[in-house]
């Protein structure tokens, strides 16, 4: 068993909450409780149906009505294959970077589209939104079947026009599943009312879609907290240098070195988790001790001699602007680069990516306001170990943070290093 | 390659938070309540630790209603593991501050029990505090970041939580402002217990089936008779065989009836009972959905 994030977006009513509420009904993952209140609202709302599943997971709507705060709401579920973490997040663009919150981490974007109204802003916005993260995959289900009596044509031509748009964009993986949220037709079961259509249902995808693998299996790791471990028997300090590998491999004995100094030393004690071993994975979390005594601290890289990792001053990368005031040119600015932080500058915007069409516009770059993205160049004061996030996704991410309020105004992703 | 299991990417995530509290602040502290959420946290944190210290302190906000078992576990748990515990107690809060205590049948201590917490924040300059908070618990702890970024009076402010992207945790603050970091938020009950079970970790005994003496309150919850109940001829004191799923405290915390004598058997009972875990025992929160996001904003935990 493993795990697998996902999110949902689409248009306001083409059936995200009935979709998601279907899902965690028909996986049995709803409670009792939860589902007597549900019925009662259901009764309470008029609805014809008994059970109106939408209101499981319909935070937004709910949340509009009493006046709760719209933001990005997690759930969970599991069926015997896989534990699901499900980021509920807001589609509208007002709520863009909520939108980019839920779906940074995500291995699958769902994205919705209503058979009767097709291919709209939001879909594109959304698919955008999906390529910048670089999630994974992205899965297109073509919601409400039902309405045009599970007719093949209609489902292909909204697949074709799909295809022809995405054809723009940098998507990894993209599939396509036609449903009937509300009748439940190829949610959990493959429909017997969808003869033609000869993939799986919604959920025999997600419990079987590949996690992302890496593309570079460069090494990489970065100190997240220094230990001084004090033997009580000889009063010896041991230093540790634990945190998470980022990507790749480590070995007991491995030449490294240490970055930014760039000094050259050996792993000569890999533990985890208070156990010595002679080989970690991406995803562990590693306590080194190295040959040589290093005065190394959290954010430092630390990566094997032959895999060097570019050390650079000047990025250039695609941000989006998270904050309610704008950017100001003289804004003095963090970057935090996983664990490692330096003071930073946003030296020129290159372009602004219009977030409907992709198309990049050179003729407003003197500003960046909420929600938009861009292109910019980016000098820091210390140089950080990075590298593309075509080449590693776990690395080549950053976000920004205004040094005045300590509020997060922009995360981002670096395409190329000056 | 190896495999990893679900639970092994549950517990790295949540320690890699732990490591970056533990590598971005001065002064930070663990919240232990008692309950299984927080017992599971100190196992991690030694995960993340030993043989090293623990970068911080256990914390515990003694509401004086609690069932002696679990202080008298939470005391040889400190002991075994050698680390330093923080009490402070609400009793003395209401003292210093005259407050009102809690009153009622089921006297609830939940809403005093933040001024301790602000109190003993402000006393040892705590600059994060890490709890065990789930966010499979109920609505409101759905949407809250993993660092969740606390005013001078504790509040969470929904409205102005800051963007969390990918696994980058700002934990940078202004002065006055404190941080609450939540490394299991992504676990829900059945993981909780499903871990307990891999790491073989140790509980309270409340937690498995017992018999103890019970008042049923007007909704059908089983209650803990103890001497904080305020109860009238009305109510009758009868023998149930019981356990408890959450442990909070003894006055607003409901037991459910059971024979679960091992981890295995109350995880075969969360499969098939299908309650939420705070339908089943919290008393305070059947108010409204609304409920818990208030009393968030208000400093509780
Ligand atoms: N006919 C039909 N209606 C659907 C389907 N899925 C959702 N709906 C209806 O579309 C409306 C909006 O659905 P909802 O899930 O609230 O959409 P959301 O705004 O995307 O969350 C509701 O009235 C649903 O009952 C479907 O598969 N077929």
């Amino acid at each position: 068993m493993d795990i697998l994030r996902f999110f949902t977006a689409g248009n306001v009513d083409d059936g995200k909450s009935t979709l998601t509420g279907r899902l965690l009904f028909d996986s049995k993952s709803i409670s009792t409780d939860i589902i007597e209140t549900i019925t009662r609202q259901s009764k309470i709302k008029g609805k014809d149906t008994d059970l109106d599943l939408a209101l499981l997971t319909d935070g937004l709507r709910a949340e509009r009505e009493q006046g709760i705060t719209i933001d990005v709401a997690y759930k969970y579920f599991s069926t015997d294959k896989r534990k699901f973490i499900i980021a509920d997040t807001p589609g509208h663009i007002q709520y863009t970077r909520n939108m980019f919150t839920g779906a940074s981490t995500a291995d699958v974007a769902i994205i919705l589209i209503d058979i009767v109204n097709g291919i709209t802003e939001q879909t594109r916005r959304h698919s955008i939104i999906a390529s910048i993260l670089g999630i994974p995959h992205v899965l297109i289900c073509i919601n409400k079947m039902d309405l045009v009596s599970y007719a093949e044509n209609a489902y292909s031509d909204i697949v074709d026009e799909y295809k022809k748009f995405a054809n723009g964009l940098n998507l990894r993986n993209v599939d396509y599943i036609p449903v009937s949220a509300l009748e439940g037709e190829n949610i959990v079961n493959r429909s017997e009312k969808l003869p033609w259509y000869k993939g799986t249902s919604l959920l025999t995808y997600l419990e079987n879609v590949k996690t992302l693998q890496e593309t570079m299996d460069e090494s990489r790791f970065q100190i997240q907290y220094v230990s001084n471990f004090v033997d009580p028997k000889t009063n010896e300090i041991t230093r540790r240098f634990i945190g998470r590998i980022l990507s790749g491999t480590y070995k007991n004995g491995d030449l490294v070195e240490v970055l930014p100094e760039k000094i050259a030393t050996k792993i000569s004690s890999l533990e985890k988790y208070n156990r010595a071993v002679e080989k970690a994975h991406k995803g562990d979390i590693v306590a080194l001790q190295l040959s040589h005594d290093i005065d190394a601290g959290r954010g430092n890289t630390i990566v094997p001699i032959h895999q060097r990792s570019t050390l650079t001053n000047e990025i250039e990368a695609t941000i989006c602007w998270m904050d309610n005031t704008p950017f100001r040119p003289a804004q003095k600015l963090i970057i935090q680069h996983l664990s490692h932080t330096t003071k930073a500058k946003i030296s020129e915007i290159l372009c602004k990516i219009d977030i409907h069409t992709n198309q990049p516009d050179y003729d407003h770059t003197e500003n960046m306001a909420l929600n938009e993205i861009c292109k910019v160049i980016i000098r820091t004061a210390e140089p950080i170990a990075a590298d593309t996030f075509d080449q590693n996704r776990s690395t080549g991410i950053f976000i920004l943070i205004d040094e005045n309020t300590n509020n997060t105004v922009a995360a981002g992703t670096i395409f190329l290093f000056r | 390659m190896e495999t990893k299991d679900y639970l092994d990417h549950l517990e790295a995530e949540a320690i890699h938070i732990m490591l970056e509290v533990a590598g971005q602040f001065e002064r930070p502290a663990l919240l232990f309540s008692g309950g299984k959420d927080s017992i599971c946290l100190v196992h991690l944190a030694q995960k993340a630790f030993k043989p090293g210290k623990f970068p911080f302190p256990l914390v515990h906000i003694d509401t004086g209603h609690n069932f002696p078992e679990a202080l008298d576990f939470r005391d040889q748990l400190v002991d075994n593991i050698g680390e330093k515990l923080i009490v402070r107690k609400v009793e003395d809060t209401i003292r210093k501050r005259k407050l009102v205590d809690a009153s009622g049948k089921f006297p609830s201590r939940n809403a005093l029990q933040t001024y301790t917490l602000l109190d003993t924040i402000e006393e040892f300059e705590f600059d994060v505090c890490i709890g065990g908070a789930r966010r499979d618990e109920e609505k409101a702890r759905a949407k809250e970041r993993i660092f969740s970024v606390r005013d001078d009076f504790g509040q969470w402010n929904p409205k102005k939580q800051r963007p969390e992207i990918w696994d980058t945790y700002n934990g940078r603050i202004n002065k006055g402002e404190n941080v609450r970091a939540f490394p299991i938020s992504n676990w829900t009950e059945l993981d909780i217990w499903n871990y307990i079970e891999r790491e073989e970790i140790e509980l309270p005994n409340i937690y498995f089936t017992h018999n103890r003496q019970v008042v049923q309150t007007d909704n059908g919850q089983l209650m803990a008779y103890s001497e904080y109940l305020n109860l009238d001829d009305s109510d009758h004191i009868r023998e149930g065989r019981v356990r408890y799923r959450t442990v909070g405290d003894m006055t607003c915390t409901a037991a459910v009836v059971s024979e679960a004598h091992t981890v295995r058997d109350i995880i075969e009972e969360i499969k098939i009972a299908k309650i939420s875990e705070r339908g089943a025992t919290r008393m305070d929160d059947r108010i409204s959905e609304a409920a818990m996001e208030d009393r968030k904003k208000n400093g509780y935990f």
